[in-house]
């Protein structure tokens, strides 16, 4: 390692370091995504009817949007807390290259929110009664999915940071964007469940969050410098 | 000389002086491809064996589902254009071209639907293609919201490049994830490259309505551009003396 | 004359389709202070951000030591830009934030973090979070990088917001020892400064000019 790739590991961890202190110090921004994904599980036997046949059918699909929906819910504060208070513009004006910076924030962003909501997804499994060949698929498959739904979300939440209304606006161009992820990893559950090799499908994912580990921070780090020319 | 040619191409002024001389030529032909592939696709070719004269509705159908997803691409090029090279002129391409491919979309869904009733029973099938093609109108209004919403119009032109890109690499992913979803589906009639499965007297007109199609996508993209252009260029004086003239 | 450290050529600023300033061209020395002047609204943070390479201008560019800053990737290690934003996150403590800030900056190896916060009056609440502190305060984090950073060009927009006279009076004299010491500063502020010798940059000297837009 020579000193350049030093500097920038260092800088990494700096702000990887930072962020996950000031999300420990905050909470709720890890619990209320879970709550969420837990109070919009309980619905759904108490709309639908409970029984397990009906439920099982259903969890694997719905176990996968509601994550989806949880990890919406804090994009929407990924970077406005930076852009509010000009933190933005500290980051733009450093050596660092901005793609660094957007990384070590998705990440921390990912280890807040996708990498819990992942872990807690098979106590959702049993309580949607997902059969046992189920488990194994929907952590595996949640957790690279997160991953590539928080690279996706963080340019969807760079390129709204200056709007009022952004949330809404955020989710709306982000939604279609999900939709491979969602078709990929709720097929793979649905496989697992009937005794299938996901093979595939993780391959699939793992392709996938490849290539928006190369486009997605850099697609952010050029919004959020149209954000701060604003 | 490749250069100049390329950088006058950014210039709104020169753009809207060369099309004002091109627009009368490209109406007439636009309208008389239309015409003529309509009238020959409508009334001259023969009937479809299994599904009768409601698979007409291709003539109007294909073309608009082609073209709307050409229009994507139109799109981010030229936001990808105007990011490069910082020039005015493609995000002002690229901000018409939006509305045009959403409608084109729209287009497509309507007349599927309309085309679905008497040979799915339903106007609303979730099929690979019409999925698609829904997924593609969310991914045009989502441009369409960003352009309007953002609070300047030079960060909105960058955003919208910015998302219309970050679209065009999901496009072709979004397209086989849902074809894997579903494989229930017609393959592709018409393939350039391989012997065509429709009959020949059905493939031309077909042919026709496409080149009609695209002369009226360049004609409408032209049209709004200029637009756009009278619109932001409103403080330059040709545009000043322009509107005077007139 | 000695050579000028930071050229300002043919600047036009637009903002939200609006011309702020046409044509500005100004040049300063090491040494100089410079406040900018204009009404609200005229363009003075506009002017700061295009100077620390946060905004394009619509045309013109910005020399540092002869060379366009966009060219220059090191620019932004011999630059301190203090925004009118105050970026100091409350859940830290204030020790945290200084460090955070400063973190890039060449260090000034004769004082340390703590000393700063003693001289900007904050070293009882080092460890406090931020969120407990006041506007002015906060602003006092912020500026106690004045005394840590070596960056020979400041560009400051409102530093003294929220701050009190004796407050002021004790940055004046940073401000003035910088440029002593042969550093450029480039200010905007709504309250007269006491120093001597300063330079001023008046935008209404530079008014918008729409023939700007013909240029192709």
């Amino acid at each position: 390692m020579n000193e350049q790739t030093r500097g920038l590991f260092t800088a990494f961890t700096a702000i990887l370091k930072r962020d996950l202190m000031l999300i420990w110090r905050h909470q709720s921004d890890i619990l209320n995504p879970l709550v969420f994904f837990l109070i919009a599980i309980t619905l759904l036997p108490l709309g639908l009817d409970p029984s397990p046949q009906l439920l099982a059918a259903l969890a694997p699909g719905m176990i996968w949007i509601m994550a989806m929906l949880a990890g919406l819910l804090p994009l929407d504060s990924l970077f406005k807390s930076d852009f509010e208070d000009g933190s933005l513009d500290q980051y733009l004006l450093t050596s660092e290259p901005l793609y660094l910076t957007v990384l070590a924030k998705i990440l921390a962003h990912w280890l807040s929110t996708g990498l819990p909501l992942a872990l807690v997804s098979p106590l959702l499994g049993v309580m949607l009664a997902l059969p046992e060949g189920g488990y194994g698929a929907l952590v595996l498959t949640l957790l690279l999915g997160t991953v590539i739904m928080s690279l996706i979300g963080a340019t969807g939440a760079a390129l709204t940071v200056c709007l009022r209304s952004g949330g809404l606006v955020l989710s709306l161009i982000v939604l279609p964007l999900f939709l491979p992820v969602l078709i990929i990893g709720a097929n793979a559950v649905n496989a697992a469940v009937a005794g299938f090799a996901i093979s595939t499908h993780l391959a699939l994912l793992g392709a996938y969050l490849a290539l928006t580990l190369m486009i997605m921070p850099l697609a952010a780090a050029g919004a959020l410098k149209i954000s701060a020319g604003h | 000389m490749a250069w100049q040619w390329f950088h006058r191409l950014g210039s709104p002024r020169w753009f809207y002086e060369k099309t004002s001389r091109w627009l009368p030529w490209l109406i007439a032909g636009t309208l008389s491809v239309w015409v003529i592939g309509l009238i020959w696709g409508l009334a001259f070719t023969p009937m479809d064996a299994k599904q009768g004269n409601s698979y007409r509705i291709i003539y109007i159908h294909m073309p608009a589902a082609v073209l709307a997803l050409a229009g994507y691409y139109v799109m981010a090029i030229a936001g990808a254009v105007g990011l490069i090279w910082r020039m005015k002129l493609p995000f002002m391409v690229m901000k018409s071209a939006a509305p045009i491919g959403a409608a084109l979309t729209v287009l497509t869904l309507a007349t599927g639907s309309i085309w679905g009733y008497p040979t799915w029973g339903t106007f609303w099938e979730w099929d690979a293609r019409n999925i698609f093609m829904l997924i593609l109108l969310f991914l045009y209004l989502g441009v369409i919201l960003l352009q309007s919403v953002y609070p300047s119009r030079d960060g909105a032109d960058k955003a919208c490049a910015v998302l219309a890109l970050v679209g065009t690499v999901n496009v072709p992913i979004i397209y086989k994830s849902v074809d894997w979803w579903y494989s229930l589906h017609q393959p592709a009639t018409i393939k350039f490259t391989e012997s065509s499965s429709i009959h020949s007297s059905m493939f031309y007109p077909l042919l026709l309505c496409v080149v009609a199609y695209y002369c009226f996508y360049t004609l409408a993209l032209i049209l709004y551009t200029r637009h756009e252009i009278l619109l932001r260029e409103a403080r330059t004086s040709w545009v000043q003396d322009h509107a005077l003239r007139s | 004359m000695s050579e000028p450290i930071l050229t300002l050529q043919e600047l036009t600023c637009e903002r939200d389709e609006r011309l702020l300033f046409s044509h500005l061209n100004y040049r300063c020395q090491a040494g100089d202070l410079v406040q900018i002047l204009g009404a609200n609204g005229a363009g003075k943070t506009s002017l700061l951000r295009i100077l620390a390479g946060l905004i394009t201008p619509l045309e013109g560019r910005v020399l540092w030591r002869g060379k366009t800053i966009a060219h220059q990737p090191d620019f932004v290690r011999e630059l301190l830009f203090l925004g009118h934003q105050v970026p100091v996150k409350g859940l830290l403590t204030v020790l945290e934030n200084l460090r955070w800030l400063n973190r890039l900056q060449t260090r000034n190896p004769s004082i340390s973090e703590r000393e700063a916060l003693q001289r900007v009056g904050l070293e009882a609440c080092a460890d406090t979070p931020c969120q407990q502190l006041s506007a002015g305060q906060r602003r006092r984090v912020l500026l106690a990088q004045l005394y840590l950073s070596q960056a020979p060009l400041w560009i400051l927009d409102e530093p003294f917001t929220a701050i009190d006279q004796a407050g002021v009076g004790q940055l004046e004299t940073v401000i003035d020892q910088h440029r002593h010491n042969g550093g450029l500063v480039l200010i905007t502020s709504h309250q007269t400064l006491k120093i001597n010798a300063m330079r001023h940059l008046d935008l209404t000297d530079f008014p918008p000019d729409n023939r700007v837009y013909d240029h192709e």
